[in-house]
């Protein structure tokens, strides 16, 4: 059984208790314990079911490759599936509940699953869940959805309460990694005077090496790294931060960075996590190397566990896994772990060593020990079910028949370790396999490259292929010194510390235990043990021909779980390879991916949660809309009045009592959002003339003129209405949405083609409010309040004066969007609120009412006026939407009008705008089709229009419409029919889409 | 006028990290030019004290000049000085090849300042705050978040933001948002 050891441990000695709950038991820990640590001090030897078989699966690792010890954690607000044991630290009152059983972990129903293992190989779903179709999504999807999956997913109606933030950062050097290499290669890259920024994600530094031991400079490994922590926190241009992990490297220097600041103490009050947004000239990682599991059958029964992470438990937490450890290993760091635990006074029965000739130095240390020594030996089986209770040993060459059954409680097991070359590939980083060490590691030649040509990333220590603590720190003190001068820094005068060397005898290649292992134990061989994968999974997709590393791994789902294949990627491209008979190198491996290890979905959205989701833009006049019964619609970014709703009135009702009371009497529009650009210089008309299809250098100061613009492929993009301010001066209204994009199209084609023309252009948008007075009684309201001539004569129709009204400075527009008589008016913005009032107040008497964007749109609905985005979406060019009128036949060119020659943009039989009135007075579906008899080539029906705007007309008191239908204008008291989405039909008589006051009277007075 | 108002009228948050502050109504000016011309320097001069180098703020008292980019300049004078200095500008300016336009109620206006208005800057914009990289009299036309901001020191721990005046609730927010307790970075 796992137990804590009196001896103590390095993290865990002096601190206090505390005390945490597993599936609704109390459990004791210590400060500085991990949740995976406190677990193994209570025994609990079982974390979880597997994914698939549901087999009963301990605790694998200590750190952030481990594949089973995976909890819900939390309550409702603060639940989070798939956390990680191993890297939980752990605080008080952590509440966690394991994943993947039902009904419980000791008894699960799903663990019937394993019996039919034979049932369920690679690729089991694709094969017999393909046919019937109908079957996989309302029998077979949902079973599996039942019986499969890791963690449950938080509940919709749960609000995580904390937060979150994101952090730019720029340094010269940045150091992934806080092991003795990290460290090392930090400080070296700190003395040439760069700034050096030195992450780690646990929270300790110093890594394995106090755990392994070893000696730096004459000193305990241990020792060495204190006193490099203690150096490089005096340094000024060093920053260090722990519970820190490099997530990503990307182009460019750019780096990812996860803190973690109050996963172990969650009371305390701040953000959650930060992620940190991290340019660096130089990136060093120091991200030290995994221990492979070996490949025995039975290497997922509890207590079966990585060599180096029975070590980490025992040093840093002072728990051991079991009384009796039997040690399996094809290297000689395994010994390591046999010492220390016989050290702590714990048995060690054997080491079962695959290599013929055995350890070296260490291998001696051992049996000095009095620890028996097997070589050439294997573990045919390990015994037990939910905890080991003994292996059987066999000969590594053979088959797998046993020679003896060796009783324990505890399996260290050690395939030998691979570099951590993620962070390295991330960015193209490639790699070369090493025979003699039986690992993939970075390739020097070939590091990630930035824009100059010259690698950005180097490699330090074991990450680096360098498992020897002699030649590990010399390499990192290198690679800092390396780094720190292609960062820009000096070169510096420093001592290259030495490792007491050691001598260790090479690792030997097993990738199968034993080597001639049969079928009924390579079915029992674990790979991957989150997404249950077997030896023989990966050997049967290479016989059906799956022989691309990548195309294995989706076949099989090896590495593609949330640990996303740390611990089994390179045993199973080295099965893989055996399969297909080929040297690991060609096989390769599959993409290394940013994140390292999971980051929270929280850390990624930043602060961008809450009232700082999203940003909302908002006029001068929108808390006053807010409290007079404003509907809020989106029109972008902006919030703008839908309708404002008088008490007890629905949406329906205030649209049409708006409508009404605009023709009527008085409406007041909040038109603050249109885009306004001044565009000014000797060549302004020339280029407008460019930009709009219609003339507009031949505008008069003080007149308007509406124009329309095309993209250089023809298409609408946007219109407004132009003032001329001056000769040189014009002011461009664009629509709310086009403000941005309009300016910026104007400043690109100032920028890329007409740069030798003399124009500037201005966004002054936001400068303004600008209000829409609209109605029969509009001058009367404007002449009250007095200051400026808003007669006929004085400000004819399409004119403009600058002036004040009621005391306001005012730019009056003589234009009208919804064919009464109407004034637009510019106040600066600061002013438009009581601007605004001003016109409330004094317009009261003429039956002054705000309106909103939906009366907008059926007021120029009922004039037949086209909206961007309505009647265009992208295709539509002038021709169809019948404005030939403002399509000028003198100008030389205009963006657009080559296009407009092209075959189909002149074809006769595109689809035209047209009124469209419904027979029964009923309102149209918008976006719906037009129907004929017949077919087309795609088996669709055939169709000839549809329904761009469609509104009730309470001033008409029937629906209109506006749309657009293939030789609509020829067709004129036609009627078609527009099938809805319940079978009905609604039938529709093609009219002239100007309802309202065809000659333009009421506006013109 | 009396009744004019900005966007958030000088609201103020300080219970964290930092102390957020809206400073009310400034007077801002575009001005679009040639920057070497002698006669645009010396109108520049003239209205806001001082013409600015590259990606620097040339302050002077209320008054100052930003450079916005290689043709355009954000001018600053107090709001109720706005209108004027515009048509001092245009007949300054007159028979070049110039715009000047009033935004002065385009843009919101905000300080922050503390100890840590560092760390509150540098959540929000990608931009190197370090004390050695960022100092008084540089000036950065940025983004914080999701919306374009410039940004300059105005103290040894204080930072002047513009924005639009249409997000400066936003902006006021995410201010406050990256200000809240708990939340120093402690790497400046």
């Amino acid at each position: 059984m796992s137990t804590r050891l009196k001896t103590g441990g390095r993290f865990t000695d002096g601190g206090a208790q505390l005390s945490f709950d597993f599936n609704g038991k109390k459990l004791k820990g210590v400060e500085g314990d991990t949740l995976a640590s406190a677990l193994l001090a209570n025994d609990q030897m079982m974390v979880g079911r597997s994914f698939k078989y549901h087999r009963p699966r301990g605790i694998v690792a200590s750190g952030g490759e481990e594949p089973n010890a995976l909890f819900n954690m939390g309550g409702t607000d603060d639940f989070e599936p798939n956390q990680r044991a191993t890297v939980t630290e752990l605080f008080d009152g952590l509440k966690i509940t394991s994943q993947n059983h039902w009904p419980s972990l000791e008894f699960d129903i799903g663990a019937i699953n394993k019996h039919l293992s034979r049932f369920l190989p690679a690729g089991f779903y694709y094969k017999m869940f393909i046919h019937p179709r109908p079957l996989w999504k309302h029998v077979y999807e949902p079973f599996i959805r039942q019986s499969a999956g890791l963690g449950k997913a938080p509940r919709a109606q749960d609000r995580d309460p904390d937060t979150y933030e994101h952090f730019y950062h720029f340094t010269d050097v940045m150091v992934v990694g806080g092991g003795v290499a990290g460290l090392q290669a930090a400080y070296a890259a700190a003395l040439t005077g760069v700034k050096v920024l030195l992450v780690e994600q646990t929270a300790h530094w110093g890594g394995r090496a106090p755990v392994d031991g070893g000696e730096v400079d004459g000193l305990p490994v241990g020792n060495y790294v204190d006193n490099l922590v203690a150096e490089l926190s005096a340094m000024d241009n060093v920053t260090m931060r722990t519970r820190m992990m490099g997530a990503g490297v990307y182009d460019h220097g750019y780096v990812l960075g996860y803190e973690r600041l109050r996963d172990h103490q969650p009371a305390e009050i701040g953000p959650r996590h930060r992620l940190w947004r991290i340019r660096a000239a130089q990136i060093v990682t120091a991200t030290g190397a995994i221990e492979r599991p070996l490949s025995f059958a039975g290497n997922d029964v509890p207590g079966v566990m990585l060599a180096g992470a029975v070590r980490d438990y025992a040093v840093n937490f002072g728990v051991s896994i079991g009384d009796r450890t039997v040690v399996v290993t094809n290297n000689d760091d395994a010994y390591r772990t046999a010492i220390t635990l016989k050290g702590l006074g714990l048995d060690v029965p054997c080491i079962i060593d695959a290599r013929a000739g055995g350890g070296g130095a260490l291998a001696e240390d051992a049996k000095a020990l009095g620890i028996r020594v097997e070589n050439g030996k294997a573990i045919a089986k390990v015994k037990g079910t939910k905890r080991v209770t003994g292996v059987s040993l066999c000969v590594q060459a053979g088959e797998g028949a046993e020679l003896e059954e060796i009783a324990c409680d505890a399996v260290a097991m050690s395939g030998g370790w691979s570099p951590v070359v993620h962070l390295w590939s991330h960015c193209g980083g490639k790699l070369i396999w090493d025979e003699q060490q039986s690992h993939f590691r970075p390739d020097a030649e070939r590091p990630p490259m930035g824009a100059t040509g010259e690698g950005f990333v180097s490699v330090a220590g074991s990450a680096n292929g360098h498992l020897q603590l002699a030649e590990l720190i010399g390499d990192a003190h290198g690679a800092g010194l390396a780094a720190g001068r292609a960062a820009g820094g000096n070169a510096a005068k420093a001592t290259i510390p030495e490792g007491a060397p050691t001598s260790e005898n090479p690792v030997e290649p097993v990738w199968l235990m034993p080597q001639g292992a049969g079928i009924k134990l390579r079915s029992k061989t674990w790979l991957d043990y989150q997404n249950d994968v077997k030896v023989s999974d990966v050997q049967l997709a290479a016989q059906e021909g799956f022989e691309s590393v990548e195309h294995a791994k989706r076949y099989t789902t090896l590495g593609m779980a949330t640990d996303q294949g740390k611990l089994s990627n390179i045993n199973g491209l080295a099965v893989l390879s055996d399969a297909l008979g080929q040297p690991i190198p060609q096989t390769g491996t599959t993409t290394f991916r940013p994140p390292y290890t999971p980051i929270s979905m929280g850390a990624i959205g930043g602060e961008a949660r809450g009232k700082v989701f999203q940003p909302l833009r908002k006029t001068p006049l929108y808390e006053w809309s807010d409290t007079h019964g404003s509907d809020w619609e989106p029109v972008g970014a902006w919030r703008r009045p839908f309708a404002y709703l008088q008490p007890g009135e629905s949406v329906h009702d205030a649209v049409n009592r708006e409508v009404k009371n605009t023709r009527e009497n008085l409406g007041l529009l909040d038109a603050s959002t249109l885009g306004k650009l001044i565009v000014k210089g000797p060549d302004a008309g020339k280029f407008l003339d460019m930009l709009y299809t219609n003339m507009m250098s031949t505008l008069k100061v003080g007149k308007c003129r509406y124009g329309l613009m095309c993209s250089e492929n023809g298409f609408l993009i946007d219109d407004g209405v132009v003032a001329r301010l001056d000769e040189e001066t014009f002011l461009c209204h664009t629509t709310t949405g086009g403000a941005d994009t309009i300016h910026g199209h104007m400043e690109e084609w100032l920028q890329t083609e007409w740069w030798d023309w003399n124009v500037y252009v201005a966004n002054v948008t936001e400068q303004f409010a600008q209000i829409a007075v609209v109605g029969p009684n509009a001058r009367k309201v404007l002449e009250k309040l007095g200051g400026m001539d808003v007669s006929k004569e004085a400000l004819a129709f399409m004119e403009w004066a600058d002036g004040t009204i009621g005391g306001f400075d005012a730019r009056v527009f003589r234009i009208s969007f919804s064919g009464e008589l109407s004034y637009e008016i510019a106040v600066p913005a600061s002013q438009g609120l009581a601007f605004w009032e001003a016109l409330i107040e004094a317009g009261e008497e003429f039956g002054a009412m705000p309106y909103g964007t939906e009366t907008l749109h059926i007021l120029r609905a009922e004039k037949g006026f086209i909206m961007i985005g309505d009647e265009t979406d992208g295709t539509v060019i002038p021709q169809d939407l019948n404005l030939h009128w403002a399509l000028s036949k003198k100008k030389e060119d205009y963006l657009g009008k080559r296009a407009h020659q092209r075959s189909h943009m002149a074809d006769t039989d595109r689809w035209k705008l047209v009124g469209l009135e419904t027979v029964d007075k009923s309102v149209l579906p918008d976006g719906a089709y037009a129907v004929e008899e017949g077919v087309n080539a795609n088996g669709q029906r055939n169709m000839f229009g549809r329904v761009t705007s469609t509104y009730y007309s309470a001033n008409l008191e029937r629906g209109i419409a506006m749309g657009l239908v293939k030789n609509g204008p020829d067709r004129m008291g036609e009627v078609i029919e527009f099938p809805k989405t319940d079978g009905t039909i609604i039938k529709a008589k093609i009219v002239d889409p100007v309802i309202y006051d065809p000659e333009g009277a009421k506006q013109n007075v | 006028m009396s009744n004019a108002v900005s966007a958030l009228q000088g609201a103020a948050f300080s219970d964290g990290i930092a102390e957020v502050r809206e400073l009310g109504l400034r007077g801002m000016i575009t001005l679009r030019g040639d920057l070497s011309d002698k006669k645009l320097i010396k109108a520049v001069k003239a209205v806001a004290g001082a013409m600015p180098e590259q990606r620097k703020i040339a302050l002077k008292g209320d008054a100052g000049a930003a450079w916005m980019s290689l043709d355009e300049l954000l001018l600053m004078v107090p709001h109720s000085d706005a209108l004027g200095t515009v048509e001092t500008l245009n007949s300054a300016l007159n028979g070049t090849h110039f715009l000047a336009a009033n935004v002065s109620d385009a843009r919101a206006v905000f300080e922050v300042s503390g100890p840590y208005a560092r760390d509150v800057m540098a959540k929000l914009a990608p931009v190197d705050f370090a004390p050695d990289a960022f100092e008084m009299g540089m000036f950065r036309r940025s983004r914080m978040a999701q919306v374009p901001a410039a940004f300059w020191m105005s103290d040894e721990d204080a930072f002047r933001v513009v924005c639009f005046r249409s997000v400066g609730e936003y902006m006021f927010d995410l201010l406050s948002v990256a200000a809240q307790t708990g939340s120093e970075v402690d790497v400046f």
